[in-house]
């Protein structure tokens, strides 16, 4: 499993990746599978605002469905609009094609708490 | 060992669509004794059916083939029935059918709601006994039996909670819900206007007091959880959780979809719970599945009696009658009465069984889910291992080191006969399988599945692609249900 050390990871199994003042979102590898086939996904609308640690979209397999959590606050300024027709792509690509959100964020300093790639991959050998 | 599948007369059959002939007809109505008048003549042309006719292509079939084309269907069915059916946290328990000959006697089932009260005597009776015996299993002050189903039973008593607030002149608008409570009750929550805050369970899968604490303020309406909860453990923290929930000024919600394990043992209204729902369908028996009907009684502590559904039934000597002035009441939940025909099957299951049946139903569930869980703990990963309650989880983490997962040991179980457990819940649970084997069932049964489970486990170390492939022995065999869901086709239509 792949877990890049560009990234930050939360314990909801989301990715960011900071950019500047925007924040790209997404699940990671781990995350897509243990879901299995992803067959749906909702994400929210441009323009509208995420909070930290609040669900803003949904994903479903043939297991599963789980909120997606946000790991920052701030605005949405891109949705990854092309995952809703193809949501086979969170299986195969989740850092690259299966991006979800775009954020510009509203405080740098909600990053703080969140983990990094060698400390997100002991997370998960711990929750096994 | 002896499997209980052989290979059968298993018949093909089409679509009744498809073994259609223009003019076969199954019945030959009676010949028509009133001059007949050609409708376009009387009924304006916008409103004929005309060209886009939706009877058009309507099957025409003989009696005979009607007959056989459903029946046949029918026997591709998989019921309690017909077999072992251990779907966990569903309570898929045999019905014994003197209940389903009591919901049919003709001064039951044949009564209309708006018969006057007079008239409707019995009925009313029932409803207020039932009602009655509802209250004394869970020692909640007052029921409604007006909720079709478990689930309009918990947002009725969630409208109930959000009323009583409203009512002090101080909403709250949270509710705790941990990650051990049924999957409805967050929905519920939010279609009452409520904000869900969900917690954790610890490790031993139970929830804690200062877990609780850690999140209950001021604007907590209530804590919703599930006793014993979907993990099959009794939450023994509850009496200490209700009394900190209490003092903080909220209420306990439990979701009684699990009463099937402490029925006639111990009362939620001793536990502090201020609300909870039954599942008659699941508890008091009524078939589980295929569409309902269902009923979701709601019984509330003393606290939320005026904000119960009306109308109330009130019996004053040996007359019943309704009550239709609770000026703090919710309304209405459900046309007329709820559910008659489910209340009248737990109410008959209720007499026949009486208190001391109705607790050795649940003690022989315990110990069916309890045998199972000791059986097999040694083959299957077992993520809590400590006495559960009706059910039992286990995992594919030991048979994952073949490549073998949950979904492929469910699927096997069908090659052998048996309907598999609820797999994939609850997430708490990576690869979850979750056994009900509930109290209807015989030793003899239960050590069929025990073996047929033991065996699975073997092939799945020996033979892995053949659980890969698995069921073999259906007539239908491993669906793609990635496709089923990414690509759903809902209607058949012609020539598609």
């Amino acid at each position: 499993m792949d877990f890049p050390k560009d990234l930050k990871y939360t314990k909801e199994h989301e990715w960011v990746k900071l950019d500047g003042n925007v924040a790209t979102v997404g699940i990671t590898d781990y995350a897509q599978d243990s879901l299995g086939d992803v067959v749906y996904v909702e994400l929210p609308q441009e323009g509208g605002t995420v909070t930290k640690n609040e669900p803003f979209g949904v994903v479903e397999s043939v297991k599963a469905v789980s909120d997606l959590y946000s790991p920052i606050s701030g605005s949405v300024t891109e949705v990854n609009d092309a995952i809703v027709d193809t949501p086979e792509a969170i299986n195969e690509d989740p850092y690259g094609d299966a991006w979800m959100i775009k954020v510009d964020v509203a405080s740098l300093d909600e990053l703080d708490d969140l983990m990094s790639a060698d400390e997100y991959q002991k997370f998960i050998e711990e929750e096994k | 060992m002896r499997h209980i599948v052989t290979k059968g007369l298993v018949l093909d059959e089409p679509l009744i669509f498809e073994v259609s002939s223009a003019g076969r007809k199954g019945v030959e109505p009676a010949v028509c004794d009133v001059p007949v008048v050609d409708a376009a003549k009387v009924i304006p042309a916008a409103m004929l059916r005309g060209a886009n006719d939706p009877m058009a292509g309507f099957p025409e079939v003989s009696e005979i083939d009607a007959v056989r084309h459903y029946t046949r269907l029918s026997q591709w069915n998989f019921g309690v029935d017909t077999g072992f059916y251990p779907l966990g946290s569903c309570t898929m328990k045999y019905n014994p059918k003197i209940n389903e000959d009591a919901a049919r006697l003709e001064g039951l089932s044949a009564i209309h709601p708006y018969q006057p009260e007079e008239l409707s005597q019995g009925a009313l009776r029932l409803i207020y006994e039932l009602e009655d015996y509802l209250a004394e299993i869970s020692g909640m002050s007052a029921i409604t039996l007006q909720p079709s189903a478990g689930a309009q039973g918990e947002l009725t008593g969630l409208l109930m909670i959000a009323a009583y607030f409203k009512a002090k002149g101080r909403p709250r608008h949270k509710i705790i819900i941990p990650d051990t409570a049924h999957g409805t009750n967050p929905a519920s929550s939010a279609l009452a206007g409520f904000k869900v805050v969900p917690i954790k369970s610890e490790s031993n899968g139970v929830l804690t007091l200062d877990a609780v604490k850690a999140v209950m303020d001021d604007d907590t309406a209530a804590l919703m959880l599930t006793n014993p909860n979907t993990i099959g453990i009794f939450e023994r923290n509850i009496h200490d959780i209700a009394a900190y929930v209490h003092k903080k000024g909220g209420l306990i919600y439990c979701d009684g979809a699990n009463l099937n394990a402490i029925m006639g043992i111990m009362k939620l209204g001793e536990m502090g719970v201020d609300v909870v729902q039954f599942n008659l369908h699941k508890t008091f028996s009524t078939p589980h599945g295929g569409g309902g009907p269902g009923s979701g009684p709601v019984g509330v502590g003393k606290a939320l009696v005026p904000f119960l559904p009306g109308p109330r039934i009130k019996k004053s000597g040996n007359k019943y009658k309704f009550v239709r002035d609770n000026p703090k009441s919710i309304g209405r939940v459900k046309a007329f009465y709820g559910n008659f025909g489910v209340m009248v099957k737990a109410y008959a299951y209720i007499r026949r069984m009486g208190p001391d049946g109705i607790r050795k139903a649940a003690l022989t569930a315990i110990l069916n889910a309890n045998y199972i869980k000791e059986s097999l703990k040694g083959t299957f990963h077992l993520p809590y291992d400590q006495p559960c309650m009706h059910e039992c989880v286990f995992s594919d983490k030991a048979q994952s080191a073949y490549g073998v997962t949950t979904i492929d040991m469910a699927k096997r179980l069908i090659d052998y006969g048996y309907h598999p457990p609820t797999v994939y819940f609850p997430l708490v649970v990576h690869g979850a399988i979750m056994i009900e084997p509930t109290e209807t069932e015989t030793k003899a049964t239960l050590d069929g599945f025990i073996e047929t489970m033991k065996e699975i486990a073997e092939e799945a170390r020996a033979n892995p692609d053949l659980l890969k492939s698995a069921p073999v022995n259906t007539k239908v065999q491993r669906v793609d249900e990635v496709r089923a869901a990414r690509e759903p086709i809902l209607r058949w239509r012609p020539g598609a």
